[in-house]
């Protein structure tokens, strides 16, 4: 009988697998031309989650397995004073990024897994330091998301600022889609915004809501692995991973619902449904969504002048299908988009440093630079 | 009178290779889908297929299958450099999971025995606490 019912579950699970989804408008192509080549600069890292460029032209490099590399004149010396690390699944030490007035005040701030507080497992948490020599000091955790999970998934992680100098960062829905992401009550699935000293500010949206965590600034997000302000409009923008087909880019707007997992223009792993529609009143459309999934971590505009073909489009890095996604802009859509690096491997970050070049982290590979071709 | 035949050969089949796996075997196996689909899902894909050219496939892999001791190590302390699998070369890097010993035996009995693989003989939390880097 057992078996019986194991054939008819799979003939059943077979027959809802052919679950319609419609591919995104743009389709990604590979490059005609380009004027530009990429050097390898920083070699041998394993998962460079984030990487922070320093004032006297050094990088601060986060290796997910929980080592903070100083990468100065061609050498890597290793930070002491980092945080315990919650290692497991896709949790680790995550992002680094440092204050806009970092040459004033030295703050540095990370966001990395960690065991502290309630409950077995972990949970994504913002530290700010500073850098004294090769340690960090003055370390204190500004926020940690509650309560602890085994679950390996979706820990967010990247943190920005905007031009008001709040501090923004992304915490995944860590597995518990049902639970979490739609309820302002709980961490997780949401973006945060907090002042620099790790208060909460005044006017957050849901300061005033019963039992609400009131860091929160929107949710019903998946796992946004990107976030970078727009040079242009100065917004704060996010890329997060879909499951199945449904990566978006989100316009993070104060109190906003995106809508996962209500709408989502993707489907489980197993081919099968959890959702029937795409939007709905009081959930906001991603600016753009990716089907199938590209599996976008790292974001970044670029402004400088070193990139007159690519000036406003944006960059994502592509952990599943291993290149540099260039999107092309205009009126707010994406008009098109282009791989760039094709085969390059797991993208996992790319940031317009302050020198104006590109440098995109890869995983297992180091850390490139995009130059002009001469 | 071939397709009754066939179906009643591979009810047997399934029936024969149940049985020949130990108790002990089937709740590691079990232990083992929650932990791929927590962990491994994302990449290899619920039926173990993988993604072309990135990700090896687990299903019928000749890899998985030829080399226990090694595939435990890439699972515990993570997956770097090149790999055959079924005589294609894959150079993504894997990281650590952080799985304790017992989790990585558990995902070990079910990736070797799904989607066609077959391995009867278990592998124990004792066995992965033996391999090191």
């Amino acid at each position: 009988m057992k078996q019986i019912h194991s054939l008819l579950a799979i003939t059943f699970i077979v027959f809802s697998a052919c679950a319609q989804q419609k591919d995104s408008e743009v389709k990604a192509e590979s490059p005609t031309n380009v004027n530009y080549t990429s050097e390898l600069v920083v070699l041998d890292l394993n998962i460079p989650w984030g990487m922070a460029f320093l004032p006297d032209g050094s990088i601060l490099i986060t290796e997910k397995s929980g080592e903070l590399i100083h990468f100065k004149n061609g050498e890597k010396n290793l930070i002491e004073g980092v945080p315990d690390v919650y290692v497991r699944g896709q949790g680790g030490f995550m992002d680094v990024k440092l204050h806009p007035n970092y040459k004033d005040n030295g703050w540095i701030y990370f966001s990395f897994a960690s065991s502290e507080g309630e409950g077995d497992g972990g949970n994504t948490a913002i530290l700010r330091a500073k850098l004294n020599g090769n340690t960090l000091v003055e370390n204190k955790v500004l926020y940690k998301a509650s309560p602890n999970s085994k679950r390996g998934q979706h820990f967010g992680s990247r943190i920005e600022f905007d031009d008001e100098g709040f501090l923004y960062f992304s915490i995944g829905d860590r597995g518990d889609r049902d639970v979490n992401p739609q309820d302002i009550t709980r961490d997780c699935g949401k973006i945060y915004r907090l002042n620099d000293d790790g208060s909460i500010p005044e006017d957050n949206p849901f300061v005033k809501t019963e039992n609400a965590k009131t860091a929160i600034f929107s949710y019903g997000h998946r796992n946004p692995q990107g976030m970078a302000k727009n040079p242009f409009t100065r917004a704060i923008w996010v890329n997060e991973h879909g499951p199945r087909g449904g990566d978006e880019i989100n316009v993070i707007e104060k109190g906003k619902n995106y809508g996962w997992p209500v709408i989502s223009y993707g489907i489980n792993y197993s081919g099968t449904t959890f959702t029937d529609i795409t939007e709905k009143e009081g959930m906001e459309q991603p600016l753009f969504y990716w089907v199938p999934s590209i599996a976008p971590s790292g974001m970044d505009f670029v402004s400088s002048d070193i990139y007159p073909d690519w000036k406003g489009n944006v960059l994502v890095g592509s952990l599943k299908f291993e290149y540099l996604e260039r999107l092309v802009l205009k009126n707010n859509k994406v008009v098109k988009r282009e791989k760039l690096l094709e085969g390059i491997g797991r993208v996992r970050h790319v940031v317009q440093a302050p020198d104006g070049y590109i440098y995109v982290a890869v995983e297992g590979k180091g850390i490139f630079k995009i130059v002009p071709k001469n | 009178m071939k397709s009754p035949f066939l179906s009643l050969f591979m009810f047997c089949a399934i029936l024969l290779n149940c049985n020949s796996q130990t108790a002990e075997l089937k709740s590691s196996i079990e232990r083992g889908k929650d932990i791929y689909t927590d962990f491994c899902v994302t990449c290899h894909l619920p039926n173990g297929e993988g993604v072309k050219n990135v990700y090896p496939p687990l299903a019928q892999s000749d890899y998985l299958k030829n080399n226990r001791e090694a595939s435990i190590l890439g699972i515990k302390y993570g997956q770097k450099g090149e790999i055959v699998v079924n005589g294609k070369t894959y150079n993504s890097f894997m990281a650590p999971m952080g799985l304790s010993d017992d989790e990585v035996a558990d995902v070990m009995n079910y990736i070797t025995n799904s989607w066609g693989n077959q391995e009867d003989k278990i592998i124990t939390e004792e066995e992965v606490s033996k391999i090191k880097k």
